[in-house]
This record gives C-alpha cells, sequence and structure tokens, in this order.
C-alpha cells in the first residue's frame, strides 16, 4: 500500500470507527434530562412519579402532546424491545440504517446526474 | 394525564393539525428540490462522505449534553452537514435523519415530521451554511484559508448561529398553530437561551470535526471545494 493510499483509508475507518463508537459506546452516558425544547415545552407543569409513570401537574405546552404513532417500534426511545439497556445496540442499527438509506439515496442522485438527465 | 418524556424534537400535538399539514408539504416540496440542486455536488467522490455524515449526525444526535441543571441539549448538525458535503445535499442528510428517528425510533412526531425538516434540516442549514460562507470569505480575506484553527471558527459560529435560528423554527409554528397556554415571548426568550447554550456545544463540536476532516482530506471539504472552484474561475 502507499503512503497516500493508506491515509485514505485510515480516514474512512476512523470516521466509521467513530461514528460507530459514539452511537454504541458514548450513547450510554448521554444526559436523560429533557432538552432544551422539551424542556421549554413543560414550562409551567411539574413532573409527579406515580404508579402510572410520569404525570404532569400544572398547565404546559407539554400536556398537549400526544403518544407518539411509532411507539410500538421494537426500538422506540433507542430501546431494544423496551430494554434502555440495548441504546448502545440500537444506536448501532439505526447509524447503519442511515448509512443504507443516506448512501442509497446520494448514490441514485449521482447515477441520474452522470446519464444525464 | 400521563405523558412520557422523550429526549430530542417536537412530538405529535404541540402544534394543531393544519400548521402540521402546511409545514408537511413545505418539508416535501423543500426536500424534493434539494434533491434536485444535490445531484450537482454529488459525485462517486463525495457519495462515500455524504452518507457517512447522515450516519454521523445520527450518532452525535443521540449525545445529550447537560448545559443546565436539568437541561440537556444535543448537536442538530445542519451546518457541520452543509460544510462538509454542500448544502443541498446536507438537507438531505438531516432529513433522512429526522425521517429514520420518528419512525424507527419514535423520536419526533410523525405529523411534526414537517415541522422538525423545517427546523433543523431547512433553517438550520441555511442560516448554518450562510454563515459559514460569510465567516470563511473573511478567513479568506486573511489568508488564512490553510489554518485549520481557522476552519475551526467558521464550524464554531455557523453552527452556533443555525442552532439559534432553528430553535426560532420552533418559535414561527408556535406562534401559527400552537395549542397550549405558555405566552409567544415566554416560549421564544427561553428558546433562544437554552439554545444559544446549545449553541455553543454545537459548535465545539462542529469545530472538531471540520478541523478532523480538513486536516486529512480537504479534497473532499465541500466549502473549501467550492471556492476552490471560484477561484479558477475568476483565474
Amino acid at each position: 500500500m502507499t503512503a497516500a493510499l493508506r491515509r485514505h483509508w485510515r480516514f474512512w475507518a476512523g470516521f466509521v470507527v467513530a461514528t460507530l463508537l459514539i452511537a454504541g459506546v458514548v450513547s450510554y452516558v448521554a444526559s436523560s434530562s429533557p432538552d432544551g425544547l422539551d424542556s421549554a415545552t413543560l414550562q409551567g407543569c411539574q413532573v409527579v412519579q406515580t404508579a402510572e409513570g410520569e404525570q404532569l401537574t400544572g398547565n404546559c405546552i407539554a400536556q398537549h402532546a400526544t403518544e407518539h404513532a411509532m411507539s410500538v417500534s421494537p426500538l422506540a426511545e433507542y430501546t431494544v424491545f423496551g430494554h434502555p439497556g440495548g441504546v448502545g445496540m440500537a444506536g448501532i442499527i439505526g447509524a447503519v440504517v442511515v448509512l443504507a438509506l443516506a448512501g442509497g439515496v446520494f448514490w441514485l442522485l449521482a447515477r441520474s446526474r452522470r446519464s444525464g438527465s | 394525564m400521563s405523558v412520557a418524556i422523550s429526549a430530542m424534537h417536537m412530538s405529535d400535538g404541540l402544534v394543531n393539525a393544519p400548521t402540521s399539514v402546511m409545514f408537511g408539504v413545505l418539508a416535501i416540496a423543500a426536500v424534493a428540490f434539494c434533491a434536485w440542486r444535490a445531484r450537482s455536488e454529488l459525485d462517486e467522490r463525495t457519495v462515500p462522505l455524504a452518507g457517512l455524515v447522515a450516519a454521523f449526525v445520527f450518532a452525535v444526535q443521540m449525545i445529550n449534553f447537560p448545559i443546565l441543571p436539568g437541561v440537556s441539549g444535543h448537536l442538530l448538525g445542519g451546518a457541520l452537514a452543509a460544510i462538509l458535503v454542500g448544502p443541498y445535499t446536507g438537507v438531505l442528510c438531516i432529513a433522512i435523519v429526522l425521517v429514520v428517528q420518528s419512525l424507527l425510533f419514535a423520536d419526533g412526531g410523525v405529523t411534526a415530521l414537517g415541522m422538525n425538516i423545517a427546523n433543523m434540516a431547512l433553517i438550520g442549514v441555511a442560516a448554518g451554511y450562510s454563515t459559514a460562507v460569510v465567516v470563511y470569505a473573511l478567513v479568506r480575506r486573511r489568508h488564512l484559508e490553510r489554518s485549520i484553527p481557522a476552519l475551526g471558527l467558521v464550524g464554531f459560529i455557523s453552527a452556533l448561529v443555525g442552532t439559534a435560528c432553528a430553535a426560532m423554527g420552533f418559535v414561527i409554528e408556535y406562534a401559527i398553530g400552537g395549542a397550549a397556554p405558555t405566552s409567544l415571548s415566554a416560549v421564544a426568550a427561553y428558546l433562544l437561551g437554552t439554545h444559544v447554550l446549545i449553541g455553543i456545544g454545537e459548535g465545539v463540536i462542529t469545530a472538531v470535526t471540520v478541523m478532523a476532516v480538513s486536516r486529512s482530506r480537504p479534497d473532499l471539504v465541500y466549502l473549501l471545494r467550492r471556492s476552490r472552484t471560484d477561484a479558477m474561475a475568476a483565474a
């Protein structure tokens, strides 16, 4: 392998490994606090833990949120079949799905230009 | 009433149905336009990077970092994607991430998908990329275009601006069709404050990533390629 080829190979390998490590490992230490948008929609409400789960008391935007249509997905909320310990696996599956989908779409777009349309 | 507190993105029901439909139609039209324009940004050499950038944005969006006690934030990725692979391809990267998150991970409402695409893909990329073009022009005027830290600065500033503008997208949608009690100015002020903090985190991640790619493969970075073509055309 030439030096240039080795450098190119290292770049792609580094990018892939970084993506998999972030999705599969770093995801375990992500903050579970609501993000800026969620916390804005929670202004005016208190989150109370009850037997039926988290309830909102008070008056806020988040009370209008409805059940997610895809909450039946086995990967819903970055779990694997509801197990929160599967976040790393869920992350890696998601990254691979996005790579395949985006790669496929971009390849088709690049090809459609080449064929002169 | 029980509501699951989900991380990231707008949920269903925060904004009324007509507004959701309007932004859904807008998002479909804009993504189709970007797909048409993205063909001039994509070739055999850049397709792998574009696909990887989308996967990378998905991965980094999972990492919520704390910004205030009890409040977190995560990368949106519009400026990052646009700098690396071009604005039209960048919109497609973020839109694909949002579709997969919504349909596979129940993250971000299905009816809110149009609004999430409008905020993070369209506004985030438009504001982030135009800022990057302006700041990079200033960097070139000082003959620093080969300086890796200068490129990091371009990434930092454009990501910060892109994130703050994307949050204002929610304010617009809430003003049009918000179904709830909080006052618009209170929502706007709170969102701007938190998203400037989130934007600083986004800026650091964007700067580190842009510097890493520019150091090993400057030939692949869209912002640098585009300027080189301009320079050749001017010569």
